[in-house]
């Protein structure tokens, strides 16, 4: 059985004190480490039976009486393991802020104004060579509470299962060139080495003429068998 | 082959209702997943697991994500690595589960379900669980067993690992002054009950 741990370097560690949120939520005491048993190495599965038609177009699947505002942007990438093997057939949950910055979430008190044709929120399923793709707005920064003037960059959420129980992820995607990521603790609670990782790129074979600006962003899950390596 | 490296984890953020869990909470989209891991005619004992999560105040956390996955009642998973043919497999139990904790007012869960089948000839009947909440950059994995299978859990092998002065914090327990099976657990992120959280 697999002796493998959560890999650190990559991970951020559970209390990061400048995200104050940590502080009293990440755990304290040791993670117990388990061999792996078959809790470990099976999962949920969920492929291409479990999106609908419009989940992988956010600037459709919200829409009650005209187009969402902003900008419209094209997302796509591959989702492989530490291997580079492709995972096919791998849902990705996606959730988001609106161009203004706001979510539809009720718990959301940002003063800037909700789109009416924009839910923010989607799905996609990777094809046989793992590759996914959606289309989206592109959200806006927004306030937090976290500390005197502090904004979040522009983000994505993306929810992973997998091939295993120990490939769940749910990571946020950025934009290339935003001032605000130097200041966000979100982004820096992550180890200095495995930052740029969360950061997508711009790719004009991706952008789509008179239509929508195009980005690229990897996803490598942990997986089931990766083998250590001596860099 | 190419060495990849892993994209980093982030917090779920306080946002992920409607995305994640968008019916529990009235969204319009369609969840993929939600509190009934089980349907009432899944074979199996039927079962209900109630709780809450708490910080290091012991306040309860309104804006956690909790994710359940499990064996079918003969101890068999729904997934491919799990090929043991002498445990049945049920297609219509995938034994997946999620909840958010904003949508009762003491922050509370609740997950309708069969008890799991002991998973291999070793391990105790157990539920394994994700911990996702904003003010976590990384999710935090744990186990639900339970109080009535006291023999089967003395002989657990990965309970075995764990410090016996901590292993009460991942057993819930069977509350008898309600009717059917109900069990709780609650999940302590900090202090003196934290739950043990597992480096897997
Ligand atoms: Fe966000």
């Amino acid at each position: 059985m697999s002796e493998q741990r959560m890999d650190w370097t990559s991970h951020p560690a559970h209390v990061y004190p400048d995200y104050k949120s940590t502080v009293l939520r990440g755990p304290t005491k040791p993670l117990v480490a388990i061999d792996h048993t078959l809790s470990e190495l099976t999962g949920p599965v969920y492929g291409h039976d479990s999106i609908g038609p419009l989940d992988d177009d956010l600037t459709k699947n919200g829409m009650r009486n005209g187009e969402p505002l902003g900008e419209r942007i094209i997302v796509t990438g591959r989702v492989v393991d530490e291997n580079d093997r492709p995972q096919p057939n791998t849902l990705i949950e996606i959730w988001q802020a609106n161009a203004a910055g706001r979510y539809i979430h009720e718990v959301d008190q940002h003063d800037a104004p909700i789109d009416p044709n924009f839910l923010g929120a989607g799905r996609c399923v990777t094809d046989d060579t793992g590759r996914y793709r959606y289309t989206t707005i592109k959200p806006g920064a927004y306030p937090w509470g976290n500390h005197d003037n502090a904004w979040r960059p522009n983000h994505i959420h993306l929810s992973l299962f997998g091939p295993s129980f120990t490939s769940r992820l749910v990571t946020q995607m950025y934009f290339p060139g935003d001032p605000l990521l130097d200041l966000d603790p979100i982004f820096h609670g992550t180890p200095e080495g495995a930052r740029d990782r969360l950061i997508s790129s711009f790719a004009i074979d991706v952008t789509e003429p008179l239509f929508a600006l195009g980005y690229a962003f990897d996803i490598v899950l942990r997986g089931p068998n990766a083998t250590p390596v001596e860099d | 082959m190419a060495r990849r490296f892993q994209t980093p984890s982030q917090t779920v953020g306080p946002f992920f209702a409607y995305g994640l869990v968008p019916e529990q909470y009235g969204y319009r989209f369609t969840s993929i997943a939600d509190h009934a891991v089980a349907a009432p005619t899944t074979e199996g004992d039927q079962i209900r697991i109630i709780g809450q999560v708490f910080d290091g105040e012991g306040t309860p956390i309104p804006d956690a994500l909790l994710e359940f996955w499990q064996a079918n009642a003969h101890g068999r998973y729904n997934h491919p690595a799990d090929d043991r043919k002498d445990n049945l497999l049920d297609p219509d139990f995938k034994g997946f589960g999620r909840i958010g904790t904003g949508t009762s007012a003491e922050a509370s869960f609740q997950i309708d379900t069969v008890k799991p089948g002991a998973v291999d000839d070793r391990q105790a009947p157990h539920i394994n669980m994700v911990v996702l909440m904003r003010g976590m950059l990384t999710h935090a994995f744990t186990r639900i067993y339970f109080s009535d299978e006291a023999t089967l859990n003395a002989a657990d092998p990965v309970l075995a690992q764990v410090p016996e002065d901590r292993r009460a914090t991942l057993i819930a327990k069977r509350d008898e002054a309600l009717s059917g099976s109900v069990y709780r657990f609650d999940i302590h992120m900090q202090g003196e009950r934290e739950t043990v959280f597992f480096d897997i």
